[in-house]
């Protein structure tokens, strides 16, 4: 007796509507022809050309995706030990305090995780002369803290549902522990290492608030670059801008589903040879 | 063997998911108070059937009446009808007890009525000292009970049961084949019990539906479906058999002469109403209808073979014995006597003579 | 270096991947904790960094949290802050819960696609979310003329309006927190009820219920971990929100991120920056440990049934 949740439906079309009607405006907007980014003013592009002759958006952009790209890195290399620390050595002295360190960042409210890096790279340059000056270094530095914990969950996880059975089978086959989660455990969990570094990457490349307190003259992000003429009312060029994000991100996703699928496509039809042949 | 008073009347139903035929012009009649079992195997159908009973599935067409009423409308939730799943589907966030009593809450009773009855249903299948515990703190065997209490609770006419043994262990298994049974005995519902095990089906069920792509193969009870199955389906389904092509050479009386080529021979069987002489058939027979020996016995059907393989039991034996024609036939004998040092009355590859009766040879015609 | 090598393969490479992960968040997680919080008992004083202990004040200095309790500038932004996330946690919980019910009853193909259509908008920049609203909301946008004439239509002609005032209120904090926390909400739900095992539901049903007597007895009560981890996910960030109440949010009624980043910015009280952070980390201790708490379980629902 299977109905039509039709109560269920309506929410979702409702939430779906929701989620991308604001998104659609922004893009219908950005080809407005009017300076007044809310009223109707005729089809233009000249906000997408007034943006790409922008040189301070380019190099915000540029400096945002130097930030994101280091932190994503270092992240996900810190972020996968402390994945393999949480998963696997089940004791050494401090691993309470380690767990707490891991998941705190991850509930902590942005303002706090920004002052207090803020006050503590302060103090620290009074005291050792280092940061000389707040930039790139403190907020790559900021980023790295904040998003390894992300990349730790993933891996976590992902190592939790592995099965042990394969890492025993290296270790009965003669290899040293070490040398089990060279060989075994990193090429199994690579696809997570893989989703933490991407998540590191945009978490980085999205942030503002922390950005905004470990940031030091001449060095403004692309967020921060929007935040400081968001604040001051729509603008067009922003639209644009936005316009942009969200055909790249959409491309982007839309690529990654058609690849995904398509391997799980081959993968299955793989298989279905694979049992054929063999009985 | 006649039909009991109908209770359950399914009338040409039939159910198609997209181009899949699940169940296929199916007729059957369930009398009240039977044990009634729906068997074959995997995609047959019979899960497909029993959720239409419950109401979770409804009929492409065909009609379904249960004590007279037509089911067409009638939601889950008021069909006098109440399952046994087969994964127990107890609720994890309630108490034995509670799980015990949900049904209940739908009918208009007291408190001390309610808490009366699952009392009662509680001392059935004997869990009152569990009565406060939470489902993963009890064992698969009283999880069953549990889904049982609480889908008798409510006083179904019907009671369907989803392979109410698969999950459980061979031991409990059979404790709770006569645990059901004798519940069914107390209270008098109907069971319809959904197996693709042939053994339960046969202990437990007064009459048998065999199933196979969504149609029923034949009806009735054990005996009649083990000794006289209508199909190579059905013969091949229930128990284990051995089948042979054959022709009928010639018919005198109930006694049909078969001429079959794996055998080298002619033999005797009982014959069915509307044999040709001249007609293709298919001979079945059983391993433990054979008799085998190493010397040359006198009787009606005998053919000679080698032994070619064999597993000892201990109280029985089974053997593979190569027939003239070079195909294997399956012999069942019971090691009545300690007829030889080994314990057996043939060994590998020991010449014996294989006989039968010609009322234990089954003539299908499909 | 024969000796280092020998180390490495003994227990070193043990010893690195448990110590660089760990000295690194006690250098850049713990030690700047640590300084907030001694921070918040210090003294504020007019040299550079603008803090000290002792001299002629107290090495202690407690002030700064007897003062949240009695200037009205603090307790207003906690209650406002608190009030804004609750209101914003139980909109998104009666839009959520339906939406993550709905993907679990549709059929696979259409749940991929819709469950990428909840993840998608977390790939897109959080601060142009929430731009994109105020391009709705504001004064002349075609969604605000929608709304306003309907709202004309409506009421008497003494309460017609020239535009509806929607940006810098509570109201757009609220709008835009449920906009951009949505999928927090959704997330952890859907991942609780796809555990969810729907035979359940057919007992439920067969022992009599109907659909929603189901859904209230058996999906529901299921379901709490989900929601309180779903709730935990959008009130936590919501109460210490900076962003959105800066850009949509009424500037005379500040919430608690706002007058953190203020009062270390503007005032340069370092100590009472603290103490306010401090202030909403001890409230935000009680959430956390329900979402750790339930977390878990809302992910394995279910799963302690089956054999």
């Amino acid at each position: 007796m299977t109905r039509r949740p039709v109560f269920l439906i309506t929410v979702m079309c409702f939430g779906f509507a929701f989620f991308y009607i604001p998104i659609l405006s922004m893009i219908v907007y950005s080809f407005n022809e009017s300076r007044l980014a809310t009223v109707w003013g005729g089809f233009s592009t000249k906000w997408y050309v007034s943006l790409f002759s922008n040189r301070q958006v380019g190099a915000a952009l540029w400096l945002s995706l130097k930030i994101a790209l280091v932190s994503a890195s270092i992240a996900t290399i810190l972020g996968a030990m402390a994945g393999i620390t949480l998963a696997r050595f089940r004791k050494f002295r401090g691993r309470t305090l380690f767990s707490g360190m891991v998941t705190a960042p991850l509930i902590m409210p942005e303002v706090i995780t920004g002052i207090s890096l803020l006050i503590f790279f302060t103090l620290l340059a009074n005291w050792i002369g280092w940061p000389g000056q707040r930039g790139f270094t403190t907020i790559t530095l900021a980023h790295i803290t904040f998003s390894m914990v992300f990349v730790t969950t993933v891996v976590h996880s992902r190592m939790t549902q592995m099965d042990r059975s394969i890492e025993e089978a290296a270790m009965d086959l003669g290899s040293r522990p070490w040398q089990v989660l060279r060989d075994v455990t990193l090429p199994v969990i690579s696809p997570a290492l893989l989703s933490g570094w991407l998540l590191a990457f945009t978490i980085s490349l999205d942030d503002v608030v922390i950005s905004s307190f470990v940031t030091g003259p001449g060095a403004t992000t692309l967020p921060l670059l929007i935040w400081s003429k968001v604040k001051l009312g729509v603008t067009p060029d922003i639209n644009a801008l936005a316009t942009l994000i969200v055909a790249l991100v959409g491309i982007c996703v839309i690529l990654a589903g058609w690849l995904m699928s398509r391997a799980e496509r081959r993968r299955l039809a793989e298989q279905r040879l694979a049992y054929r042949t063999n009985g | 063997m006649s039909d009991p008073a109908p209770f359950i009347r399914i009338e040409g139903v039939s159910k198609r998911f997209g181009h899949f035929e699940a169940v296929r012009d199916v007729n059957l009649t369930i009398g009240k108070g039977e044990i009634f079992a729906l068997l074959g195997g995997s995609g047959c159908g019979k899960t497909t059937l029993l959720r239409m009973l419950a109401g979770f599935e409804t009929p492409t067409s065909g009609r379904i009446y249960i004590d007279g009423q037509d089911m067409a409308d009638t939601a889950p939730w008021d069909r006098p009808v109440h399952m046994m799943f087969q994964s127990y589907a107890i609720f994890p966030h309630m108490s034995v007890e509670k799980n015990i009593a949900y049904g209940l809450k739908h009918e208009k009773l007291t408190a001390a009525q309610r808490a009366a009855r699952v009392g009662e249903m509680l001392a059935l299948v004997q869990l009152t000292p569990f009565a406060k515990r939470k489902p993963h703190q009890i064992s698969g065997g009283q999880r069953q009970r549990v889904a049982l209490a609480r889908a008798l609770a409510r006083q179904p006419k019907v009671l369907l049961l989803d392979e109410p043994l698969a999950a459980l262990d061979k031991k409990l298994r059979e404790h709770t084949q006569f645990e059901l049974m004798s519940i069914q005995q107390r209270t008098g519902v109907t069971f319809v019990v959904v197996t693709h095990d042939q053994e339960e089906a046969m202990t437990l069920a007064d009459r048998i539906a065999v199933m196979d792509k969504g149609e029923v193969k034949q009806v009735g009870p054990a005996n009649e479906i083990y000794e006289y199955p209508n199909s190579r389906f059905v013969a091949g389904f229930i128990g284990a058999i051995s089948t042979y092509p054959g022709r009928v050479i010639r018919l005198t009386g109930d006694i049909a002469e078969i001429d079959i080529p794996a055998m080298e021979g002619t033999f005797a069987a009982r014959s069915l109403p509307g044999l040709t002489e001249g007609q293709q058939v298919t001979v079945a027979l059983r391993p433990e209808k054979i008799a085998i020996s190493k010397t040359c016995p006198d009787a009606v059907n005998v053919v000679e073979g080698q032994v070619k393989d064999l597993a000892y039991f201990g109280k029985d034996s089974l053997y593979r014995v190569t027939l003239p024609g070079g195909e294997l036939i399956s012999v069942h004998a019971v090691n009545a006597r300690r007829a030889s040092e080994s314990g057996r009355p043939a060994d590998w590859d020991d010449r014996v003579w294989l006989s039968f009766e010609p009322a234990s040879a089954i003539i299908l015609t499909d | 270096m024969k000796a280092l090598a020998s180390w490495f393969h003994r227990r070193g490479w043990r010893e690195l991947i448990i110590g660089i992960p760990y000295l690194w968040l006690t250098l850049f997680f713990l030690i700047p904790f640590l300084i907030v919080v001694a921070m918040s008992v210090a003294t504020r004083t007019p040299t550079a960094p603008p803090f000290g202990y002792g001299g002629e004040n107290p090495i202690l200095n407690f002030e700064g949290y007897g003062r949240l309790f009695t200037e009205t500038l603090y307790i207003r932004a906690f209650v406002t802050s608190l009030m804004n996330a609750a209101i914003a946690t139980l909109f998104c919980l009666a839009l959520g819960y339906p939406m993550a019910l709905g993907l679990t009853r549709v059929s696979k193909s259409w749940r991929n696609i819709l469950l990428m259509l909840v993840i998608l908008p977390f790939w897109t920049s959080f601060l142009l979310r929430v731009y994109a609203w105020m391009g709705l909301m504001g004064r002349n946008s075609w969604f605000n003329s929608m709304l306003t004439d309907a709202w004309n239509f409506v009421v008497p002609q003494a309460y017609t309006l020239n535009s509806i005032p929607m940006m810098n209120t509570n109201f757009a904090v609220i709008l835009v927190m449920v906009y951009t926390y949505l999928p927090f909400m959704i997330l952890p739900l859907y991942a609780n009820l796809e555990r969810l095992d729907p035979v359940l539901d057919e007992a439920a049903m067969d022992l009599g219920s109907r659909p929603f007597q189901v859904f209230r007895d058996v999906t529901l009560p299921q379901s709490i971990p989900g929601i309180i981890a779903g709730g935990m996910l959008v009130f936590i960030p919501a109460a210490g929100e900076l962003v959105i109440p800066s850009l949509v949010g009424n500037p005379s009624s500040p919430m608690i991120g706002r007058i953190i980043s203020d009062e270390f910015a503007q005032v340069r009280d370092w100590p009472m920056a603290s103490t306010v952070a401090v202030a909403l980390l001890i409230l935000m201790v009680g959430p956390t440990m329900l979402y750790a708490r339930y977390q878990q379980k809302a992910e394995s629902a279910g799963a302690e049934d089956k054999p």
